[in-house]
């Protein structure tokens, strides 16, 4: 039994954001407000939450555990407990694994593991195709029953569109949700970096938008055709958000999701060459920047994720263009979201509904909400909290963020997950 | 030590004397005179016309030539060297405004030995400070004078042409 | 907290000298002005009997080339020299440092051995950068060409080369012809012209080889050669690699140099006192007519002998420049 006080309960899907009392038992949520009968005082445990958020626990839409595979980057045991660290208690791991996540086995290796660490639960995503090659079906229905809540083929983008369309037909089938992440590979070919003025300056490879752009726009077709239910992930350009948002207003339900990152940094901060910048999909312009805040304001962003990807020391220590692309995020999702609170770009209600109901909704999964009966999957943050972040400090084994040696605000203070303090600070 | 003292005009006819003397004792008929930036170029000026001697004057620019090099790097103004014609077997007047330690002379002899062997090199400089640190002495001087530590002289030029002895704080 | 994260490595120290030369990119007139008036007193030295002077005497000079290049590679081993270091030559492929750790043991083995400089030449863009943020301090690094990003010593033994022929900069037009998109040389020459203030930089070449939005690096683009070419001052040619024949950038050597190939007929077109320039080797039929590269306006062959001087120059700068710098300068 755990109670906790004097919180300011920001749960968005229940409406709900007010100073309350929190009362949990066996795993779930047992009442707001008044202390139910049956809550036995002594024996609780009691989180004292004044002054603090307490929220949904955050969904994470991409998260890349590195494992199995590539566990000399990080491991489901090292990224799990960042997450938790980080207040966040689902994350969504795209089955780029190695071997991808095309077979049962994968599937529940990675949520084995996950179960025996429980730090966070962990969703895979499986493979739309055998191998990600983009030529045989994946075995989807079976990979669903063991656990995998939607399928994608992330960045290795099935060319043959009858291929495609057919994946996404037999993903329709049986109703499950297919995840983008456009990008046609011919476009991006060696590219490192936003194809613009920075690219043409420092003389490295450029990716233009119609790599992201032109691949929303057959998507979205053959989206459309299949009648699939689907969802873009990590977008990157003003226009893909566009594209998608007039599919949606003639009745098209397809949502998206943009990498926090890709709200704070564009193409300019890579001048210098500094690889903490090489993103997949690249960062880009101020205009790109400006246009993807501009719908986290007006709601065609759905969801905010981390898109976390944790890399050793060496992946990221040469020549940019002989970099590994990505950010380990994890850790700095919160602090950044309540950065966009703080520039009064979206209130704290809204931020929390993009880090936990939304996601939840577009997942399909029952999370994200602290009502009665409910999971107690929970977050406690103080918002004002000051931090630095270190190298050292950092829980995720991947080090690679521009961001350390930044003064931080908002830190998680608490992480349940199922009833169980998973995280304390 | 005021500075009527060193009226250049006055020290340089003396100079001129004395060099005249000594291009006769030594025989000496077609001397190549090569004057060290910046300085010792318009002494070396001076002389040459004293002396109506028609070939043009040699420049030595001794900045790649330093022993001080990896101490306080290049002269940002660095210019070329520029000697008329080869001195290889040359009879070669070098000049220069100030000797004092010496190794200005140093660097300027090497990078003199770059461009050919020259048959005789006789050193004038206008004054001497003494506080020699190699065994470097000149043939014809203008006068000597010994300076405080925290008195520096500096020829200005080139016309007219002026000692300045100025008091600095602080050490080099 | 967040909008000041920028990690550029510096190629000046504290006194604004030259410590390392990677980019020619936000160098002042000052410095690229101080690096050709050295240049310039190394090019009279060629009438020294011994052409050499002591100035990096007992200093170790390592060329590291990743990418293959005779010419560039034994250009700063005479300069160095010429200026008494001793020169070691590595030629290493760049398939077996890929990954930057060996790139990063490469470096630390060469630091063992004590070496002073490193003349580096690299396929990626960036690279000298970061070797420059990895080698430890007092080491200084030059850039020999780095991916499509930089090859400073070549630009400004151009504009040295323009320099001497032109006697300054101010109301000159230049236009530089050819594969501007894969050009370290393109970028690093727009930089130097762009910042000792000539009139107009134009580049000219089809659309294929021209990179997007190079505009805002403060150029004219032109896709007829005909206009691009009319009333210069300086044409700069760019050598045009045989692959790009290979990945549809361009369809034929012969349409190439039809359009875009510098014959007298279109460099009539320029200044009558225009000079010509390539950084060489020269594809003759292909960039450049041989009556042109070999013609009186051709400075192909100064190009090289100021090659030597500017890279003589920036050697000892950037050897000055890695020196403790709060010594005051003394002189007599």
């Amino acid at each position: 039994m755990i109670k906790i006080t004097n919180g300011r309960l920001i749960d968005p899907a229940n409406d709900l954001d007010t100073i309350t009392d929190l009362y949990l038992d066996l795993g779930v949520v047992t009442a707001i407000g008044a202390q139910p009968a049956e809550f036995d005082d002594t024996t609780a445990t009691t989180i004292d939450a004044s002054g603090k958020i307490v929220c949904p626990g955050l969904i994470d839409l991409s998260v890349h555990l590195r494992e199995p595979g590539y566990t000399h980057k990080a491991s489901i045991a090292s990224e799990t407990k960042a997450a938790a660290s980080a207040g966040i208690t689902t994350v969504v791991c795209p089955p780029t694994t190695k071997p991808v996540i095309d077979s049962t086995a994968v599937a529940e290796l990675i949520q084995d593991r996950a179960n025996a660490c429980g730090k966070a639960k962990v969703l895979p995503v499986g493979a739309l195709s055998l191998d990600l090659q983009g030529e045989k079906l994946a075995p989807m229905s079976a990979l669903a029953n063991s656990g995998c809540i939607a399928f994608s083929n992330a960045r290795a983008t099935i060319g043959n569109s009858q291929a495609l369309l057919r994946c996404l037909e037999y993903a329709a089938t049986h109703d499950f949700l297919v995840i983008f992440n456009p990008q046609d590979n011919s476009l991006v070919a060696n590219g490192v970096l936003h194809e613009g003025s920075t690219s043409t300056n420092m003389g490295l490879t450029g990716i233009p938008e119609a790599a992201e752009t032109i691949e929303v726009a057959r998507s979205l077709i053959l989206i459309e055709q299949s009648g699939v239910r689907a969802h873009f992930g990590q977008l990157s350009c003003e226009r893909s958000i566009s594209m998608i948002t007039q599919a949606r207003s003639k009745g098209l339900p397809v949502t998206a999701d943009v990498a926090i990152a890709h709200f704070f940094f564009t193409d300019e901060n890579a001048k210098g060459f500094n690889s903490m910048f090489h993103l997949q999909p690249p960062l880009r312009s101020q205009l790109d920047r400006a246009g993807l805040l501009n719908a986290l304001v007006t709601g065609e962003i759905q969801a905010i994720c981390s898109d976390h990807q944790p890399h050793e020391e060496a992946a990221k220590h040469a020549p940019f263009a002989a970099t590994e692309a990505g950010i380990s995020g994890l850790e700095t999702l919160l602090p950044l979201g309540l950065q966009l609170v703080e520039q009064g770009l979206i209130d704290l209600p809204q931020l929390i509904e993009k880090l936990t109901c939304a996601p939840a909704k577009i997942l399909n999964i029952a999370a994200g909400s602290l009502a009665v009966g409910d999971s107690a999957d929970i977050t406690i943050f103080d918002q004002n909290h000051r931090w630095l972040l270190e190298h050292d400090s950092l829980v995720s084994a991947g080090k690679n963020t521009p961001l350390i040696g930044s003064e931080l605000t908002g830190r998680v203070t608490h992480t349940l997950l199922a009833g169980h303090l998973v995280y304390s600070l | 030590m005021p500075s009527s003292n060193h009226n250049v005009d006055f020290l340089l006819l003396q100079m001129t004397e004395s060099l005249r003397k000594l291009l006769i004792d030594k025989q000496i008929s077609d001397p190549l005179f090569i004057g060290i930036r910046s300085g010792g170029i318009w002494i070396a000026e001076k002389l040459h016309a004293n002396l109506q001697i028609n070939e043009p004057l040699g420049t030595l620019d001794i900045s790649f030539y330093r022993d001080d090099f990896t101490r306080i790097g290049l002269d940002p103004k660095v210019q070329p060297s520029k000697l008329p014609s080869s001195t290889q077997q040359r009879h070669i007047i070098l000049v220069d405004d100030v000797i004092k330690t010496g190794r200005t002379i140093r660097a300027a002899l090497n990078e003199l030995f770059d461009y050919g062997r020259p048959a005789s090199v006789t050193l004038v400089a206008l004054l001497d400070l003494g506080c020699r640190e190699l065994p470097i002495s000149a043939d014809i001087t203008g006068s000597c004078l010994s300076l405080n530590t925290d008195q520096h002289i500096k020829l200005i030029g080139p016309e007219p042409l002026e000692l300045k002895i100025t008091q600095r704080p602080g050490s080099e | 907290m967040i909008e000041s994260i920028d990690h550029n490595s510096s190629q000046l120290n504290a006194s604004g000298q030259l410590k390392h030369f990677l980019t020619t990119e936000d160098l002042s007139a000052t410095l690229l002005n101080e690096i050709l008036d050295t240049a310039n007193s190394f090019l009279d030295m060629s009438s020294q009997q011994v052409k050499k002077v002591p100035l990096l005497r007992g200093k170790t000079v390592v060329n590291l080339f990743f990418e293959p290049s005779t010419r560039t590679s034994s250009t700063f081993e005479l300069a160095a020299k010429r200026l008494s270091a001793d020169v070691l030559n590595l030629n290493i492929s760049s398939s077996s440092t890929s990954k930057g750790e060996s790139l990063k043991d490469t470096l630390m083995t060469l630091e063992a051995m004590h070496a002073d400089m490193f003349v580096v030449r690299h396929p990626d863009s960036g690279a000298a950068h970061f070797i420059a943020n990895q080698v430890t301090p007092n080491i200084a690094v030059i850039n020999a060409g780095d991916g499509r990003h930089a090859h400073p010593t070549q630009a400004m033994l151009d504009m040295l080369t323009i320099k001497r022929c032109k006697g300054g900069f101010s109301g000159l037009v230049v236009a530089i012809v050819g594969d501007i998109l894969h050009s370290r040389v393109a970028r690093s020459q727009i930089h130097a012209l762009r910042t000792l203030g000539v009139a107009e930089i134009r580049v000219i070449a089809p659309k294929t080889l021209i990179p997007k939005d190079i505009e805002s690096m403060g150029v004219k683009v032109y896709t007829d050669m005909q206009q691009g070419i009319k009333d210069c001052d300086v044409v700069g040619m760019l050598r045009l690699q045989k692959e790009r024949m290979n990945s549809a950038l361009l369809p034929s050597e012969s349409e190439f140099f039809k359009l875009y190939g510098l014959d007298s007929e279109k460099l009539k077109l320029a200044k009558p006192d225009a000079i010509v320039m390539h950084p060489g080797p020269i594809n003759r039929g292909v960039e450049i007519e041989s009556a042109v590269a070999d013609g009186p306006q051709s400075t192909i062959l100064q190009q090289v002998t100021n090659g030597i001087a500017v890279r003589m120059a920036v050697m000892s700068m950037a050897i000055s420049g890695q020196l403790n710098s709060s010594v005051q300068r003394q002189y007599q």
